[in-house]
């Protein structure tokens, strides 16, 4: 049942590029990813593009088909009609490095800005926790870090100027597990406002419906970390009951 | 040469999955000023993609789990062909590597009593798996990630500079590992993905954790990192490799459709009660548990069934025999044509389980095989056959320190031999790449205190041309299309069942092939349509081509290894041999390289330990050991 599908890559170097037109054979229960490898072996083996797994598990696949922020190794050939045009370009809110290849090194400088877990005097080895208590930061930890959320999100998707005051859902997510980390003891609910820029979600949700692990990031990180900051701002203390059996330390965490 | 980057570290890292984020935690906990060298970006590693758990005696789900049954557990999986050393301390050592991963942040799924929880896997004897849902991998890899993270802010807030002492060289591709006149490493070459720039480490000690050869086989669970970059790089530096022939295809990867053939599927499936059939509805796995595991296994359905509430009255399903066991086993129902219509077998978990436990506990499970073969698990069974998994066989190392027998060099993780025998349990992988990362980076940050080296500039002239070949060459073979060759070749005559007469074949078509990697050109005028010279960086066909070479020498090693040893164990099956020698079990197979060519030594492996024996009973000693290797009489 295989098939010619017309195809449109973005072709290029920082800044300068276009779009160029192949005709490419799909077989049946093909990825985009899959076709994508077709190209690459056979009529431009220099095509610039980044995977590892090809099962949705690593997050390296990233870009936007037809437009729409996705994961090239889980989008699937028969979700387009035969005869439609697919349109491969590198994800918009990141500085191309070649072809569907982007720079997304922001991502790791706001990752380093979180001040990491912080178990407290536990000692390796005596950590008690209930399930119930850890399944809400599991949810985060599903993350993949394919930056499609922080590609979406308008924040910072055509806003050059506010990358540098914002982490995007990604890491504002990241705060969130931390703080509901049932073992952790900092409290980085003021840094979220002030230097991780939670204030500029308006809670859209376009974050969430990109999201290939399906992690409710506006519903259980965002909306819950803005309660929590204005929580904090009126009364520290029902924060720190809130959190039976952990002794926070009563002062705000800085950024790291 | 003046215009290539020379950085100067103390330890480097070649590789950024478990083994490797560990071990340059350990170096920079240390206080060596360390780099990490990832092929993919910070956090991409293979490890991501593994699913099941990672093995440690914690005894939180069975107290009478310890160290000497996991080591009894993993000595039977490898066909008591271990380095019986490494496994002693991967069994101490594993539960407090998982502990630690706690104190980084790691959230594991819990017992009642708030404790970390434990899963049943291939081969264990009691529920040993620390787990998060079938994602276990990607927690370790985060939390290592993490920790790295947690380093740098300490060295942040004392330096003002995040990179100080432990760097990240994320998308780098190491070529070459670089001699100094009195034959010790003195650092590494490679290039930069990026920008296609070339880059000089200048390091005292090395340490490789690159991970296994998968891309040299067509049907794998691996990604295409896996190019047995660091088998090729010890061997080519002079270190040797052992155990090349024990290759381990996981019982149920992916079967279709064809374009995620060999997509792992977890072995927790089984874990959690899903059972394999043929295509007459049989759970055929009764009919294939060897005799030395006879007394272990349950014979009837019932019984098997009964185990998972009642593990201590029942024998375990023997769905849940070691991987080499029913890999061998689908492939045979396959062979007879009892097979599914892709060509596996049915694993089926959706009779088993209610769909909501099914999509707790297997979450990636379901999404992937709804996303990737429209698949609904809850409701139909899913199609498997074996896929090319992992490589037991790696560099030789000394199991205390890691070092390899060239100064300088360090192996931890999959690319290191010796610690999983002839075939490893599920689990114990993960562990692995903790208790050995970390005590490579040990190991290397004691060397590298100890040491100071300089690179020869001629050493860096050498490995400049021969990463600029491929690149330079007019005209040549598509890289691409020699890579396919080399897989099918591997896939047809050394995978799973080999004869004699097919690795003779599979040598001689390698050693076609070897010349034809030494000829393939990545130009544009190579066969392609782009019309300009884009230059080298990021450019896939130039990196296939340099990867090219390491598949090739690992090819060949696994394939002359496999033609040698006339026995089958483990991850090494050999129809015109069929049975386990115990003469066989003192050998190991040493390969190295002389002027490019692959040698192969037989070495007689270490007597274990006494107290290590004792550990056993001599009935089940006897049917692996010679007589001479048995214990003294008194013992009965
Ligand atoms: S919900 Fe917030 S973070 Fe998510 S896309 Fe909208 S503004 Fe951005
Ligand atoms: S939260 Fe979801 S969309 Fe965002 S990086 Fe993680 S996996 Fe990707
Ligand atoms: S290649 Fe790993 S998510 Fe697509």
């Amino acid at each position: 049942m295989g098939y010619k599908a017309k195809f449109r890559v973005w072709r290029g170097d920082a800044g300068e590029g276009e779009l160029k037109d192949y005709t490419v054979e799909v077989n049946e229960g093909e990825v985009v990813l899959d076709v994508i490898h077709r190209l690459q072996a056979t009529e431009a083996p220099d095509l610039a593009v980044r995977w590892n797994c090809k099962a949705g598990k690593c997050g390296s696949c990233s870009a936007e088909i037809n437009g729409r922020p996705r994961l090239m190794c889980m989008t699937r050939m028969s979700t387009f009609a035969e005869d439609e045009t697919v349109t491969v370009t590198p994800m918009r809110t990141f500085p191309v490095i070649r072809d569907l290849v982007t720079d997304v090194s922001y991502n790791y400088e706001k990752a380093r800005e979180i001040p990491a877990f912080d178990g407290g005097d536990v000692k390796p080895g005596e950590f008690r926790m209930q399930q119930v208590d850890v399944e809400r930061s599991q949810e985060f930890r599903k993350c993949i870090e394919c930056f499609l959320c922080n590609n979406t999100c308008h924040v910072i998707r055509d806003h050059e100027e506010n990358k540098e005051h914002f982490s995007g859902p990604r890491f504002l997510m990241r705060v969130a597990e931390l703080e509901m980390h049932p073992a952790d003891v900092q409290d980085r609910r003021q840094i979220a406002q002030d230097d991780f820029g939670l204030g500029y979600c308006n809670i859209t949700k376009c974050c969430t419906e990109v999201c290939p692990e399906h992690i409710k990031i506006t519903d259980n990180a965002l909306i819950p970390m803005k309660e929590r900051v204005v929580g904090r701002r009126y009364d520290p203390l029902v924060w720190l009951g809130s959190k039976i059996g952990v002794v926070k330390r009563g002062k705000s965490t800085p950024k790291a | 040469m003046t215009d290539i980057e020379r950085l100067r570290y103390d330890v480097v890292v070649i590789g950024a999955g478990g083994a490797g984020l560990r071990a340059a935690i350990e170096a920079r906990l240390q206080g060596k000023k360390t780099a990490i060298i990832s092929k993919s970006l910070f956090g991409k590693a293979h490890t991501v993609m593994a699913e099941g758990g990672a093995a440690a005696a914690m005894g939180n789900a069975n107290p009478n789990d310890n160290w000497q049954v996991h080591f009894r557990d993993t000595m039977r999986g490898g066909k008591f062909l271990n380095s019986w050393r490494m496994a002693e301390l991967h069994a101490k050592e594993a539960p407090d590597r998982i502990w630690e991963l706690e104190a980084w942040g790691a959230l594991f799924d819990r017992t009642k009593d708030g404790k970390i929880s434990q899963r049943n896997f291939g081969g264990h004897e009691y529920p040993r798996l620390a787990h998060v849902g079938d994602r276990t991998g990607l927690e370790l890899i985060r939390t290592c990630q993490q920790k790295i993270v947690a380093l740098q802010q300490e060295d942040h807030a004392e330096f003002g500079d995040y990179d100080a002492r432990l760097k990240v060289f994320a998308e780098t591709t190491i070529t070459r590992l670089l001699k100094d006149e009195q034959g010790r490493i003195c650092g590494a070459f490679g290039y930069i993905r990026e920008t296609g720039k070339f880059v000089v480490f200048e390091a005292p000690a090395v340490v490789l954790a690159t991970g296994g050869i998968g891309k040299s086989f067509k049907v794998t669970s691996n990604s295409w990192e896996y190019t047995g970059d660091g088998h090729a790089l010890a061997l080519l530096a002079g270190a040797s490799l052992i155990n090349m022939e024990f290759v381990q295809f996981h019982p149920t990867g992916m079967v279709w459709p064809p374009s995620v053939k060999g997509i792992l599927v977890t072995e927790s499936v089984r874990g959690d009660g899903g059972v394999l059939k043929n295509s007459d509805g049989k759970r055929f796995m009764f009919d294939y548990i060897p005799d030395v595991f006879k007394d272990k296994y349950a014979t009837s359905e019932e019984e098997a069934d009964r185990w998972y509430d009642d593990p201590d009255n029942n024998r375990r399903p023997p769905e849940l025999l070691p991987r080499d066991e029913v890999a061998r086993a689908i492939n045979s129902e396959v062979k007879a044509g009892r097979g599914s219509p892709h060509g596996g077998v049915f694993l089926d978990i959706a009779s088993r389980l209610k769909p909501e436990q099914i999509i707790k506990r297997l979450p990636s499970m379901h999404h992937q095989f709804k996303e990737l073969a429209d698949v609904d698990i809850t409701a139909e069974p899913m199609e498997v056959g074996p896929t090319c998994h992992y490589v037991m066989g790696g560099v030789e190392v000394d199991p205390d320190t890691a070092a390899a027998s060239v100064p300088g060099l360090f192996a931890a993780g999959e690319v290191s031999g010796g610690m999983h025998g002839s075939n490893r349990l599920g689990g114990n992988s993960l562990s692995d790449l903790l208790v050995f990362g970390r005590r490579a980076g040990l190991g290397a940050a004691e060397y590298a205190s100890a040491t100071t080296v300089s690179v020869p500039d001629a050493e860096v002239e050498a490995a400049v041309a021969e990463a600029m070949e491929p690149y330079q060459r007019d005209t040549g073979e598509n890289p691409y299309a020699v890579h396919q060759e080399l897989q099918q070749t591997m896939n047809d005559l050394v995978g799973i069942i080999r004869r004699e007469d097919e690795l003779e074949q599979a040598i001689e078509a390698l050693g076609k092939l070897r010349d034809r990697v030494g000829n393939v050109a990545v130009a544009p005028s190579a066969g392609a349509t782009v019309t300009e010279d884009r230059g080298p960086a990021y450019h896939p066909g130039w990196h296939l081509a340099l990867d090219l070479r390491n598949m090739m020498i690992v090819s060949e090693c696994v394939a002359r290894a496999a033609l040698e040893r006339q026995e089958s164990r483990g991850g090494h099956t050999r129809d015109d041999y069929p049975k386990m020698s115990a003469d066989w079990r003192k050998i190991n197979l040493v390969c190295s390289l002389r002027d490019g060519v692959v040698e192969l030594k037989r070495q007689e492996m270490s007597p274990m330990r006494e107290d290590l024996l004792s550990l056993f009973e001599l009935d089940e000693l006897k049917k692996y050991l010679t007589e001479g290797e048995l214990p003294a009489e008194e013992k009965n």
